[in-house]
């Protein structure tokens, strides 16, 4: 029997997630709730902040918008694909039923990554998205088809570095117990994306590009929509999506080779 | 139930939450870790606000905010408390079950765990806060007075936001949907409390709004103690109002805990 395309599996993973989660409809205005009520709280930071300054490192309260908005579509985009994916896994390993994943036919990489999804997360994607438009209308009137390309390259450069620093971070769990609190750690550095990276002091700068790199992920895609942006930094984004995805992935096969088993 | 039995149960389950956090201290320095990134970057915001402003931003300094935002990471320390989400996972998991069937209420064995873990959370504080020290070198001179204020204060403001959060956690026994209201909470938590910015920064209504709340007593009090901002009779009537505030949330989940309880029926365990 000819195995299923990646692709295909994971198609089919998200149909089966979806239909679990369309019979739960009211969870949709609940999300949509949260998701509002953490809209205005961002917003309301941003208000505050502003409201004693013009400028923060060189960023008006318009790019810092742009900011915004993408931290909140990668943050839906982590809620939605990543982390239910990520806690399924840390999950799996502590009970010891991994091994129905990685006995299957397919990647066990890609089986561990396409399980779970919470669609209704998705609506901090579609909020960040409005979030960003609102911000690029505010700073530039309009970014152009140029600078449209670039923003779509750079965020789905964002999507893959993020999925990359989630799923290497979660192989701890292969050699601690309880890696339970690496997803908690990996949301609060997440935080930290909420601003321009070029505000922290040095060393955490250097760790927020080369480490774990929002730099790339958040920044480099507010700065296209605030037309902040070079043709080098497009470049360097890519570049560093390819050396997380390679590396996240020889993390992952390093470390599956510590996993034994437990009771499954 | 005697007063030398529950000290004895307080000893013996902060014991537990020791013993429980230490042993597993590679995944408690994580998660510790993992606390400290809020006030690092707000720290980082308001000290660049702050130096864009000539030095001063309503009445704190560059070195002002770097204190504030230092003490706040042990008070955060200090304050973390039985979120009130877990409640669905533990009537889900049926792991409420055997804590009815013990003869002592939930709330102490709780309360006392969390207070335990308090010591292994503060020894893991130590090094998260050095590197701040370092990095962005606070200005702090407590008097004794202060330093013994804020001991009391942020065992007080731990008191004040584990019995409301524990509050809050009933309306699990009510709804599956909790998580919007918590949220909402944390929200006007956030705002209300001097947790994202001193509250003299927030406009004055906001100020005036959070003379209602129980949040500030469990952020804004305990931080101001130790960088020097409240005189010593302040400190005194503080700590009174983190007394009242943690008797009044206590006597409203004492009436609200038999009327959840009466809801629940047992899943699993």
């Amino acid at each position: 029997m000819k195995p299923l395309s990646p692709w295909r599996l994971a198609v089919i993973h998200f149909r089966v997630a979806a239909l679990n989660e369309l019979q739960y409809r009211l969870n949709f205005f609940v999300q949509l709730f949260q998701s509002i009520v953490a809209l205005g709280t961002g917003l309301v930071a941003i208000l505050v902040v502003y409201s004693h300054t013009d400028s923060l490192g060189g960023w008006s309260a318009s790019q810092l918008l742009a900011v915004m908005g993408v931290h909140l579509m990668l943050g839906g985009v982590i809620r939605t694909f990543v982390a239910p994916n990520m806690r399924r896994l840390l999950e799996d390993v502590v009970e010891g039923t991994l091994d129905y994943a990685l006995t299957r036919p397919a990647d066990a990489q890609l089986m561990v990554s396409v399980r779970e999804f919470s669609i209704w997360n998705g609506i901090d994607i579609v909020l960040g998205a409005g979030v960003v438009v609102w911000a690029g209308v505010a700073v530039e009137g309009s970014i152009g088809l140029v600078g449209t390309v670039a923003f779509l390259v750079v965020i789905c450069c964002g999507a893959v570095i993020v999925y990359s620093v989630w799923l290497a971070g979660c192989t701890v769990t292969f050699r601690i117990i309880r890696g339970d609190y690496v997803l908690q750690l990996l949301d609060g550095i997440y935080e930290a994306g909420r601003w321009p990276v070029t505000l922290y002091p040095g060393w955490l700068r250097m760790s927020l590009t080369f480490l774990i790199p929002l730099a790339f992920a958040v920044t480099v895609p507010a700065e296209v929509v605030s037309s902040r942006f070079d043709g080098s930094s497009i470049l360097w984004a890519m570049v560093i999506t390819v050396a997380f995805a390679f590396g996240s992935r020889q993390i992952w096969l390093r470390s599956i080779r510590h996993y034994s088993g437990a009771s499954a | 139930m005697s007063i030398g039995f529950l000290r004895d149960y307080y000893v013996a389950a902060g014991r537990i939450g020791f013993q429980r956090d230490i042993q597993y201290r590679a995944a408690t320095f994580v998660n510790v870790l993992g606390f400290m990134i809020e006030p690092a970057i707000y720290l980082v915001v308001w000290r660049t606000v702050a130096t864009e402003q000539g030095g001063v931003v309503g009445g704190y300094t560059v070195d002002a905010f770097t204190a504030y935002y230092i003490v706040w990471t042990l008070v955060r320390v200090f304050n973390l408390a039985f979120a009130p989400n877990a409640w669905e996972w533990r009537i889900r998991r049926g792991r409420l079950n055997e804590m009815l069937s013990a003869p002592v209420h939930p709330f102490h064995r709780d309360f006392a765990y969390f207070a335990g873990a308090k010591f292994v959370w503060t020894l893991m504080w130590i090094p998260v806060a050095a590197v701040l020290t370092v990095t962005f070198r606070p200005t702090l001179h407590p008097t004794l007075v202060q330093v013994l204020g804020f001991v009391v204060a942020i065992w007080a403001g731990f008191a004040v936001r584990f019995v409301l959060l524990y509050l809050l956690g009933m309306i699990t026994f009510w709804t599956t949907r909790g998580q919007a209201i918590f949220d909402l909470v944390v929200a006007a938590e956030l705002l209300l409390s001097g947790r994202l910015v001193p509250l003299s920064l927030m406009p004055d209504w906001v100020q005036t709004a959070s003379n209602f709340v129980p949040f500030r007593w469990a952020f804004q009090f305990p931080i101001e103690v130790a960088i020097g901002r409240i005189e010593p009779l302040g400190i005194l009537t503080g700590i009174g109002i983190q007394i009242l505030w943690a008797t009044g949330l206590g006597a409203a989940l004492a009436w609200v805990w038999p009327r959840a309880i009466r809801r629940y029926t047992a899943v699993g365990g």
